[in-house]
């Protein structure tokens, strides 16, 4: 079929860790997004937990403060970029095929080019820290202090180039699933009959197909300021830091919708099944998804309300800010529709949902109080902030990954898990975290700064953030109940039934695990929650199996492409040769995987 | 499911489009709001140069205007490539889309030749008491550039050839262009070297055909895509940077 001239024969039936590797199996990836996200989250954790251990009370020292500069640059650009995102791709991976009907992406090698790359951006960001230090100047980088002037070392080239390699991996599976919804949806489904998960995954990725090139742009105007003495941030030349700000938060917006949108697909999934009644005001949902998403765009400002953009500025940011309020709470009076009159069963799932939506309402409110501009000035940059983003993101986007781990558990694993353990667990994480976040509205009220290593005891800040330090600990406990209770019911928990909760959309229409080829036969749709209608009318059919349903087969080029951008990426850091080497390997990667058929002719 | 073939129109999708075709859109938007960073980056710093050149001191509107018209013509010559092909025309095909590498190549060999050019710059001034030239520039030289121009008049020349260049570092202007206009050269390039492979590519039988037009019409795409966005450029940054009123 071709001639390229490397070509090697197919990983046709690989076993052990090379079926891994060249699986292009939307599920495999999706099990393979979920772990090694959740063990980046551990990491980052542990990160927030030595910061809360430094500032457990006044004038500590345990960590000096470079150190502490580079834990909090780590520990969000790791809960962001590396947790908290690719644990929604997880889901999106595993999910989308199931709930729209198909049998897999589509494209499943650009899949696992994705995954691949996300792995290469989250080995160049972690090995930072032993490659002269981790970026130290926050999440968020702003200009100056990210110039060579200000900032030597090769953290924040670590960090631009981590970003630029996690950017290429978000980018190309957004627009894997944004064909995919569009293009593979079943007969029958259509858009209106599209489950919630899949809908605000839809937006999640437009959002990010056209919100990452903006930060992909501020990340190369600021590394060739490093790199090749360009002017973009030099306020001598007469560049202007602002125009950083502006660049970040018109992508750092969007992203939080990115971050938040799937968590409120999971949770618009768990509350009707758990309430035996279908999703209250279905089309107002996702109309909300919908305004949410593009109102994201209008509101960067608000990031910058302490800048000194003017009073005209910060009005009309103050007010669209206010506005986007408005559809994020008809979702939460959506979610309380649903509850309402529902026949509850109080499992696992259905308590991170229901902790969610309290936790989320918190946040948001403090959000509102953010909108206004006035009182942001008092709040800008002290601990108001970060109880703020640790209630949305914490306690709204994780509590409902961690909720859909759950839910969808039997399906991913084929087995259950322990549901006593699973409540203990929601309970130790959901206490101990208001203990830990709830405390940071009043220290930061009181004025304590965010990002300082240590501060006096003439303050008064002691007693909260002694209790928030507890907090994390209780924290961390919550987290070894969740890990042993998915690790043992994964290795030894009952087997599962296809559809255990009884649910509603189509993923449960099919055995738990699920077959590799998904449906035996693509189902015809006929209404929304349509297994659901199916099974109330009588109208499902005994599951069938199939041995003749041609899939993709496993490829070696993804997994080669992305080594490449690995190598590039160390080497455009350290070595020049190394960058040429490893941007060659992509190079051959591409080639061949693009004159490689999808399946070997027999 | 796979990747469809493309041997027959009607694809077997929800929508009835190609996947690769749906890919190659949303991949182009994604692009639309690289290149708007980029030329919001260039207009927030425009006329903000603390030194010279300016774009008036550098560009020939002539000079560009040549390539931009080669450019454009490339695209309708790839239509031409891609009209020959779905026509079954293997030989047009291979003409038409040499000629369209051809030209992106001529385009890409101006733009190296301006980038020189304005690396090298000299400037003209007379030694004369009050230079009108001089008066006009002042603000503009960096003073290492004035004791140049002093040290040569020093000689009792009638008039000194003051270095005038710039480069990425030189100022904000130079940065945001060179970084602007590179960045689009490279997507030509990228452009360049997929056109010859399908060139190439179409000598081995039955690798390009009518019946996989579609791999000609994706790159199609992306080409005609990167010649709007020059079409952009040259009136943001060429015509608005050297015709007053703009």
């Amino acid at each position: 079929m071709t001639s390229f001239p490397l070509q090697i024969s197919r990983p046709i039936h690989p076993t052990g860790i090379w079926n891994w590797i060249t699986t292009i199996d939307h599920k495999k990836i999706g099990i393979l997004y979920g772990v090694s996200a959740f063990i980046l989250f551990i990491i980052g954790g542990i990160e927030a937990m030595l910061m809360r251990a430094q500032l457990a009370s006044s004038n500590l020292k345990i960590i000096d403060p470079e150190l502490y500069n580079q834990l909090f640059t780590m520990h969000g650009t790791t809960m962001i970029f590396l947790a908290i995102m690719p644990m929604g791709a997880a889901f999106f991976n595993y999910l989308i095929p199931l709930q729209i009907g198909a049998r897999d992406v589509a494209f499943p090698r650009l899949n696992a080019f994705s995954y691949w790359t996300f792995l290469a951006g989250a080995i160049i960001l972690n090995a930072s820290w032993f490659l002269g230090g981790a970026p130290n100047a926050g999440w968020f980088g702003y200009a100056p202090i990210t110039g060579k002037a200000y900032n030597v070392g090769h953290g924040i080239d670590f960090w631009i180039i981590s970003l630029q390699v996690l950017g290429i991996a978000s980018l190309a599976a957004a627009f894997n699933f944004i064909v995919t919804i569009i293009n593979m949806r079943a007969p029958g489904m259509t858009f209106s009959r599209l489950p919630v998960f899949t809908w605000m995954s839809f937006i999640t990725a437009i959002l990010l197909v056209l919100a990452f090139p903006v930060i992909t742009v501020a990340l190369i105007e600021l590394q060739f300021d490093r790199f090749y003495g360009t002017n973009f941030f030099i306020t001598s030349a007469g560049g202007n830091p602002i125009l950083w700000q502006h660049l970040f938060w018109v992508f750092g917006h969007p992203e939080v919708y990115i971050l938040i949108l799937p968590a409120m697909g999971i949770v618009s999934e768990i509350l009707p099944t758990f309430s035996k009644k279908p999703l209250f005001g279905y089309p107002v949902v996702i109309l909300s998804g919908i305004i949410i998403g593009f109102m994201g765009w209008m509101v960067w400002s608000h990031h910058m309300f302490t800048v000194g953009l003017g009073p005209v500025a910060n009005s009309v940011f103050a007010l669209t800010t206010m506005a986007i309020a408005i559809p994020t709470g008809v979702k939460i009076f959506n979610w309380l529709g649903t509850l309402w009159k529902g026949s509850l069963t109080l499992n696992t799932p259905m308590l991170y949902a229901i902790g969610f939506i309290l936790t989320f309402t918190i946040g948001g409110i403090s959000g509102v109080m953010h909108s206004q501009a006035a009182s942001d000035a008092q709040q800008q940059d002290t601990y108001f902030i970060v109880a703020h983003i640790h209630y949305v993101l914490f306690g709204g986007s994780l509590i409902a990954i961690l909720g859909g781990i759950y839910y969808w558990f039997p399906k991913f694993t084929g087995r259950m898990y322990d549901e006593k353990m699973g409540k203990l667990g929601f309970y130790a994480f959901f206490i101990a975290m208001q203990i830990t976040f709830f405390p940071m509205h009043f220290t930061g009220l009181n004025g304590m700064p965010r990002r300082i290593y240590t501060y006096g005891s003439e303050y008064g800040w002691d007693f909260w953030n002694l209790i928030s330090t507890i907090g994390v600990l209780l924290l961390a406990i919550s987290m070894v109940i969740f890990i042993y209770n998915i690790v043992s019911s994964w290795i030894g928990g009952e087997k599962a039934s296809g559809d255990p909760w009884d649910a509603r959309t189509l993923e449960w229409s099919i055995s738990s695990p699920p077959p590799e080829y998904n449906f035996a036969v693509i189902p015809t749709i006929e209404y929304r929650d349509d297994w659901w209608e199916k099974k109330m009318l009588g109208k499902t059919s005994e599951e069938i199996t199939s041995d003749d349903v041609h899939l993709p087969q496993p490829s070696y080029w993804p997994f080669i492409a992305s080594l490449g951008l690995l190598i590039a990426g160390f080497g455009i850091i350290l070595s020049i040769p190394v960058a040429i080497l490893g941007a060659s390997i992509t190079m051959i990667g591409v080639y061949a995987w693009s004159f490689e058929p999808v399946n070997d002719p027999h | 499911m796979s990747e469809p073939n493309n041997h027959s129109t009607h694809e077997d999708t929800t929508t009835g489009l190609n996947h690769r075709k749906l890919l190659m859109w949303a991949f182009l938007g994604s692009d639309c709001m690289f290149f708007a960073s980029l030329i919001a980056t260039y207009l927030v710093y425009k006329g903000k140069s603390v030194t010279g050149p300016d774009p008036i001191d550098l560009f020939s509107i002539p000079v560009t205007s040549v390539s931009t018209f080669v450019l454009l013509m490339s695209s309708m010559s790839m239509v031409l490539a891609y009209a020959a092909l779905t026509k079954g025309s293997l030989k047009g095909f291979r003409v038409w889309m040499l000629s369209t590498a051809i030209m992106g190549m001529t385009f890409l060999g101006f733009q190296v030749f301006e980038f020189r050019d304005f690396t090298v710059n000299e400037v003209k001034i007379s030694c004369e008491e009050n230079s009108p030239k001089y008066i006009e520039l002042e603000s503009k030289l960096s003073s290492k550039q004035k004791s140049d121009y002093k040290k040569q008049c020093a000689d009792g020349i009638e008039e000194a050839h003051v270095e005038f260049g710039m480069t990425p570092r030189t100022n904000l202007f130079g940065t945001t262009f060179f970084v602007l206009t590179g960045f689009h050269g490279a997507h030509v390039t990228l452009g360049v070297i997929w056109l010859l492979s399908l060139f190439f590519y179409s000598f081995k039988r039955g690798a390009v055909s009518a019946e996989r037009h579609l791999d000609v019409d994706l790159a199609a795409l992306y080409w005609h895509f990167v010649d709007i966005v020059w079409i952009v450029i040259f009136t943001v940054v060429y015509l608005f940077g050297v015709y007053e009123g703009f």
